[in-house]
């Protein structure tokens, strides 16, 4: 419960380290690639594949450009079917507003379905400094918190964990925290699953408050709907007396028709499922039937602010699937915790920088973590452009620019520690509109080419430490082209030489 | 037909051979080459770094450079997709900060004319044997710009398909990025390097003699790993394949072409 994901470094020095995790380079290589397979096998099924992402990321949009009048129409949903709405602006006062709720209930314990919205906000070390002990019950996450680790997927937090190194987290951790692993547990799954099974059985059956986030709120009729896999979910939405949820304000959907396409597209793209196991939806509370208390804190937490950048607002249509990390190169090889953000891989170097701002240096180094491949893209159930925002952001942390920060219109200066890249590119943008000089520089190089080192120093070693040094050619193909076909190009229409 | 050869920046620097290629290659199939001296950089490396301003310039000379034809044709999957792509974002933001249009008609005249070469020979020339001979084994690397941005498809595997004497390998895990990723590849070194290590692998694996792609700039990095490594393998450009025929493989046909330059990465 120590860990968390403050203070941690810029993505290349985080980086650098995890990819000599042999490892954890092999965890993630076999499972991604898994996935990944599985995903295309899955999306290759559907033959209007192609409609329901251009549908998705539509509805999506719309719902956005209009998420005042939709939140108005959810909140008068939510309370005409018995739950309770609470607002909260930023991280510190959901928490506020949930421990309160807890506290309110006479209760110290509680037990949580899987969230990215109570990940990002913190929720687990704000309960615990107000005496509060939140049991995490999805597996993946049960492995994170019985490790005392960090997640490092969105979907399958402890992707970077194996068997074997499951079988010892439990073994060693699960009596501290309930009903101990069974004697001799192996790393067979099956066994894994059921020592799993045992432990959390207990936390369902005497729990009395339930913590969820959403995958969806529909405004129509006040609705939240639970994606999951394992039906551990289910129970902590139907057996407590008290349910809170957590959920951002971009989960919201108009209407039950639009859900349709979504619950196409999710499954699919983060399980490979054509449908998962288990769907729960609620509508405020029933008499007799599950929770007899509801509330929904709506999170805003930097959304709003996102969403006032016209190119970065794409973002908030993400429906946490997790296909771009599946698919994406760079997370495969660098893992999830170099993204210091329960959002890693490609969504997260696009929606941390906007949701945080991009003030602190692992948030500049983010939208750099990409060679700008476009893999995600490609993937992306709601079509979100992630390299041209990532490019976007680029552009915010070096040239700096007008945003919305808490609200209010500022502009913000250039990051710091960027000059001497930011006079290299101007220069070389100065050069390549002066080809006069630029040719100059060429023939130069050309000349002195016998002298040129085979490795560099300083900033230039990031290249020639692992790659040689592209030899300089005697002739560049301007010298070539007017050495032999000289004159019959005409003038130069590019204006100044 | 006559068309304007976009050289780009690097292979006009580094790998003139290539450019040199295109236009043998071109004129060989009856087209007329035109170099525009006052052609420079797409711009890409400055845009994709953050620096979309200093773009601006290069946006400008791109289309006063290629103002008098009604093709461009490049060798470099991704200086195209810079066109494509990026030049209309360009123009679209100069117009969003009320800097009037000029940008965004300077973009819209360079989009339609501007083609990546596998894109010009097979949907304008309407060919796939070009009169290639390359006796070689090969394998093609399909660089993730030229894939994924421009939709190349098939069309370079059709075109390679097409050589007489060349043996295709596949490559394992081909659609995966090489690491090079332009700034990428010095903001980012250990990552970098463990996805070309990997392609490089592949690659080896492979057994071919040659390693093809359409892009110039990855080969300088998968190429200047392999050459690091004392790998024998060559880095080759599709349109120096294609620009190859019986009269450059030599009597006895086993000299991989790319000389000329004299020498290849060290």
């Amino acid at each position: 419960m120590s860990r968390s994901f403050l203070g941690m470094p810029a993505f290349p020095r985080a980086a650098a380290v995890s990819t000599r995790d042999t490892r954890l380079r092999a965890n993630l290589a076999h499972a991604t690639h898994t996935i990944r397979d599985k995903r295309a096998r899955a999306v290759a099924e559907l033959d209007d594949w192609a409609q329901l992402r251009a549908a998705g990321a539509a509805i999506k949009d719309r719902t956005l450009r209009h998420l005042d009048h939709y939140l108005e129409q959810l909140e008068e949903s939510v309370v005409a079917a018995g739950g309770r709405v609470h607002w909260a602006a930023d991280a510190d006062e959901a928490n506020r507003i949930v421990a309160r709720l807890v506290r309110e209930t006479g209760e110290r314990e509680v037990v949580k379905v899987k969230s990215m919205a109570t990940q990002e906000i913190g929720l687990n070390e704000a309960l615990a400094d107000a005496g509060i002990r939140a049991y995490e019950t999805d597996l993946a996450e049960l492995i994170v918190q019985l490790g005392d680790d960090l997640p490092s997927h969105i979907l399958v937090p402890a992707i970077h964990r194996n068997r074997a190194e499951i079988r010892d987290v439990f073994r060693r951790e699960m009596g501290k925290w309930g009903r101990p692993a069974p004697e001799g547990l192996s790393d067979s799954p099956a066994e894994l699953a059921e020592a799993a099974r045992l432990h959390l059985r207990e936390k369902f059956l005497t729990a009395k408050v339930g913590i969820s986030g959403a995958n969806f709120m529909v405004a129509e009729s006040g609705t939240l709907v639970v994606v999951e896999s394992e039906g551990n979910g289910r129970m902590c939405l139907t057996l407590p007396e008290t349910l809170i949820s957590v959920v951002g304000i971009e989960k919201t959907v108009p209407t039950w028709q639009d859900l349709e396409v979504f619950l196409q597209l999710l499954p699919r793209s983060s399980t490979a499922e054509r449908m998962n196991p288990y769907t729960t939806t609620w509508t405020g509370t029933t008499d007799g039937d599950g929770p007899r208390t509801f509330h929904l804190v709506l999170l805003d937490n930097g959304r709003t602010d996102t969403l006032a950048d016209t190119v970065g607002r794409q973002a908030l249509r993400c429906i946490r699937c997790s296909a771009c990390l599946n698919v994406c190169p760079v997370y495969e090889r660098a893992g999830g915790h170099a993204y210091g953000s329960p959002y890693p891989g490609p969504i997260g170097a696009i929606l941390t920088p906007q949701l945080r701002g991009v003030a602190g240096p692992l948030e500049q180094s983010l939208p750099y973590a990409s060679s700008l491949c476009g893999a995600c893209y490609e993937v992306c159930p709601v079509a979100i452009d992630i390299p041209e925002v990532l490019v976007h952001l680029r552009e915010r942390v070096v040239e700096g620019g007008p945003v919305t920060r808490h609200g209010a219109r500022v502009v913000l200066k250039p990051a710091k520690g960027h000059a001497a890249e930011r006079a290299a590119m101007r220069a070389a943008a100065w050069a390549f509109d002066h080809p006069g000089a630029l040719r100059g520089g060429m023939r130069l190089a050309a000349r002195t080419r016998r002298l040129h080192p085979r490795r560099l120093p300083g900033p230039g070693r990031a290249w020639s430490d692992t790659r040689a040094l592209p030899a300089v050619p005697a002739e560049s193909f301007r010298d070539w082209w007017q050495r032999t076909r000289g004159g019959a190009a005409g003038p130069e229409r590019g204006g100044r030489t | 037909m006559r068309v304007a050869l976009f050289v780009t920046c690097i292979n006009d620097t580094l790998r003139p051979r290539t450019g040199r290629a295109v236009v043998t290659l071109l004129e060989r199939l009856g087209v007329d080459v035109d170099f525009p001296a006052g052609q420079s950089c797409c711009g890409q490396p400055q845009f994709n770094t953050g620096y979309r301003h200093a773009t601006e310039p290069l946006v400008r000379r791109f289309d006063r450079a290629f103002a008098d034809h009604a093709y461009v044709v490049t060798p470099s999957g991704s200086c195209a997709a810079m066109v494509r792509d990026n030049f209309p974002r360009i123009g679209a933001k100069a117009a969003a900060e009320g800097r009037g249009r000029e940008l965004a008609e300077a973009a819209a005249r360079a989009v339609p004319k501007t083609y990546e070469l596998t894109e010009f020979l097979v949907d304008v020339l309407g060919v796939t044997d070009v009169g290639a001979y390359y006796p070689h084994t090969v394998t093609y690397h399909p660089t993730c710009h030229g894939l994924r941005v421009l939709g190349l498809g098939d069309r370079p595997r059709r075109l390679l398909e097409r050589v007489r004497g060349l043996t295709l390998k596949e490559l394992p895990g081909a659609e995966e990025c090489c690491g090079f990723g332009g700034t990428f590849a010095v903001k980012n070194p250990a990552v970098s390097a463990a996805m070309g290590a990997d392609k490089v692998r592949a690659v080896t694996g492979t057994g071919a003699q040659a390693l093809c792609t359409v892009d110039n700039s990855c080969l300088l990095h998968v190429g200047g790993m392999l050459a690091r490594q004392g790998s024998t393998v060559r880095p080759v450009h599709l349109a120096e394949i294609l620009a190859s025929t019986e009269a450059d493989a030599g009597p006895a046909g086993r000299a991989l072409p790319g000389g000329g330059d004299r020498g290849g990465a060290r």
